[in-house]
């Protein structure tokens, strides 16, 4: 249904009078969801403009009486915050491309290669996604504790290697490249198989190039999860050097007060990034999950 | 260029035999069509043969060197697909330019062949165009070229032309076959498409059920079929069968004598292509009882469907459907009684139980004359 009609009661032979809206009544849903999405993140802007006192008072003031900017250069010195995007950014690259390589290859495997006990380990992996974090971050820790004392101490608590070893693969980004990789036509990798291209170099050569919108989603979504980690980051990091953003932004977190201005100034600078990621992905989002339609 | 050869070859998916030991010789610059309906195993030879899956048992030989156990790229043969499989997000230069970059040509010669075979086949201007900006047949002919670049051992083609339109089939069928006398490579082409498989081919291998029926040139599949089977596949309309009998020296039909044929007293089954019938009144002698079904005009010929009692008028046997070819103009009201006589010498014999074709029928001393109908 694209429009609605409201009519009024009609005699036979008199004249109809439609009524249409001038928009399709699915925005009559869409607007007041949106209206109850976007407002948090309008408070938050706001309140980062506004001095604390203002922050503090209720009813919650609307509109800053003088919005003050400063905050910003408050809130990026009160706490090492190039330290902490610099963690994080250097986090984030190397889970995103550690998950790109080595999803792929699983998920290529997963998708192309039959080998004995193919589907169990497939199934094993999958049943991995239902357990959920709180039950595996503490053998996470003993696991990361042991590569920190054992194979190199950057690769132990209080390192960034910590927050990177756990994540360098994750079963969901097996199971979306498996999943992608399913849609490629077979024939595609046969013909280049006949051309003389190895197994690998199918992969690298064929598959990958094809696989864009899979790709560019599993980075975004594993850029979104690497950078907006809180729980892992609180748990293995106490240094401040090693901190990254969600967990430097608890600077303004006091025991008896918030700075609560500065709190969502923070904020709204480490969203930024993200919302850059988002807007220049979200056409692979859509892609990949419409499909590929492929065609040879 | 070399010969390809199957030796015992035989593959089993699960409790399916797709092949059953298949023996078969290609000779150096032949041009062979794999033909027989979905299943039948042509496609699983033509993949074997490509390196795309392994046999269950048997040898594969190229140019008289094993290559069972070899990859698809180390056999040297191309591979022409159903669907085309180009590399949607390479230009159609790169498509062509692949399989040689694979194997490390100099950049001059690539550029060279690429260009030559671009000419060849009339897809010059396409060069820097993606596969989804190419109509089908572009695309076939893209697919074709990048097999020819290469310049292989063999071509293995798997049903290129069943994507396209009639009339483009018809003329890419053309194309083909003037290339292959350009460019005499040997080749396997498979197709389900029994007038592809007459017009194409050097010789014909039908199959059946993973087994070879009957490997021979265009005449001997048409005019000597091994058995039933081939008999009925290929040909269009396809050959009549119907039940009969020898019996006291001839072939019979619904009673009527349509050929000698010197052997005990036994059910048999009785062929006749469509093109070898006349329709004569339902008296005439030597004729075969039948009553008509429908007409379907064609424009250059008339296929009149009728049906027949093989066990003769009024027995309870289902009736038999049978095909002929009249001239144009000719029509019959559904119920007409007529009578069908075989041409001299067109009269197929199989036996009742294996399906095998007997020797050949001889005339019947009274079996009327070929002419036009009545």
């Amino acid at each position: 249904m694209s429009t609605a009609e409201l009519t009024s009661s009609v005699e036979p032979g008199s004249t109809t009078r439609a009524w249409r809206l001038p928009f399709s009544p699915w925005h009559l849903v869409l607007a007041p969801l949106t209206f109850v999405l976007v407002v948090p993140l309008l408070w938050m802007v706001v309140t980062s403009l506004q001095t604390q006192g203002e922050a503090n008072r209720f009813p919650p003031v609307l509109l800053p009486h003088d919005p003050r900017i400063a905050n910003y250069a408050d809130a990026w010195h009160t706490a090492p915050f190039g330290t902490f995007f610099l963690n994080s950014t250097l986090v984030a690259f190397v889970v995103v491309v550690s998950n790109l390589v080595v999803c792929s290859l699983a998920g290529y495997a997963f998708a192309r290669v039959r080998f004995l006990g193919s589907t169990a380990l497939f199934m094993l992996l999958m049943a991995t996604l239902m357990v959920p974090f709180q039950v595996t971050m503490i053998p996470v820790f003993l696991i990361v504790k042991w590569f920190g004392d054992n194979v190199s101490p950057y690769l132990g608590i209080n390192h960034l290697g910590a927050l990177m070893l756990p994540n360098l693969a994750t079963a969901f980004g097996i199971f979306f490249l498996r999943q992608f990789f399913q849609t490629v036509p077979v024939e595609l990798e046969e013909a280049a198989r006949v051309d003389g291209t190895s197994r690998i170099g199918v992969l690298f050569k064929i598959v990958l190039p094809l696989s864009m919108p899979a790709m560019s989603t599993l980075a975004a979504l594993t850029i979104l999860t690497s950078w907006n980690d809180f729980l892992w980051p609180l748990i293995v990091i106490t240094n401040t050097d090693q901190m990254t953003v969600p967990l430097g932004l608890s600077y303004f977190q006091g025991a008896h007060q918030t700075n609560w201005p500065l709190l969502m100034a923070g904020n709204v600078m480490s969203l930024v990034p993200m919302v850059i990621v988002f807007v220049l992905a979200q056409r692979y989002f859509v892609q990949s999950v419409a499909g590929t339609g492929l065609k040879g | 260029m070399a010969e390809v050869e199957f030796r015992g070859v035989s593959r089993r998916f699960g409790d399916v035999q797709a092949l059953h030991g298949l023996d078969l010789s290609v000779a150096d610059g032949e041009f062979l069509i794999l033909v027989g309906p979905s299943g039948c195993g042509k496609s699983t030879a033509l993949r074997l043969l490509a390196g795309l899956d392994k046999p269950t048992s048997g040898e594969i030989l190229i140019a008289g060197r094993p290559v069972t156990r070899l990859g698809p790229g180390e056999r040297d043969i191309a591979m022409v697909f159903q669907n085309y499989a180009l590399y949607p997000h390479m230009s159609v230069f790169q498509n062509l330019a692949y399989g040689l970059r694979q194997r490390r040509t100099p950049r001059a010669e690539i550029d060279r062949r690429v260009r030559e075979t671009a000419v060849l086949l009339d897809i010059d201007g396409l060069l820097a165009r993606k596969p989804g900006q190419l109509s089908g047949g572009q695309r076939q002919r893209v697919a074709m070229g990048r097999a020819l670049v290469r310049r292989p051992q063999a071509f293995l083609l798997d049903e290129p032309l069943s994507n396209l339109d009639a009339k483009l089939r018809t003329q890419v069928r053309g194309d083909l076959k003037r290339l292959h006398r350009e460019v005499p490579v040997t080749s396997i082409y498979v197709t389900h498409d029994q007038v592809e498989a007459m017009t194409l081919g050097d010789r014909i291998c039908v199959m059946s059920n993973g087994e070879v029926q009957q490997i021979g040139s265009t005449d001997d599949i048409y005019n000597r079929p091994a058995n039933t089977f081939v008999a009925g596949f290929m040909g269009s309309p396809p050959m009549n069968l119907v039940s009969g009998e020898a019996r006291g020296g001839s072939v019979r039909v619904a009673g009527t004598a349509l050929a000698d044929f010197p052997s005990s007293d036994r059910p048999v089954i009785v062929g006749f292509r469509p093109e070898d019938l006349r329709i004569d009144g339902p008296s005439e002698a030597s004729t075969v009882p039948a009553r008509i079904d429908f007409c379907e005009p064609l424009g250059s010929h008339v296929l009149v469907h009728a049906l027949v009692e093989a066990g003769g008028p009024g027995s309870d046997a289902t009736p038999t459907s049978v095909i002929a070819q009249a001239p144009p103009g000719t029509s019959y009201d559904s119920g007409a009684a007529v009578g069908f006589a075989v041409a001299p010498g067109k009269v197929f014999v199989f036996d009742a139980e294996t399906g095998q074709a007997a020797p050949p029928a001889r005339d019947h001393v009274t079996t009327a004359r070929p002419g036009s109908p009545s």
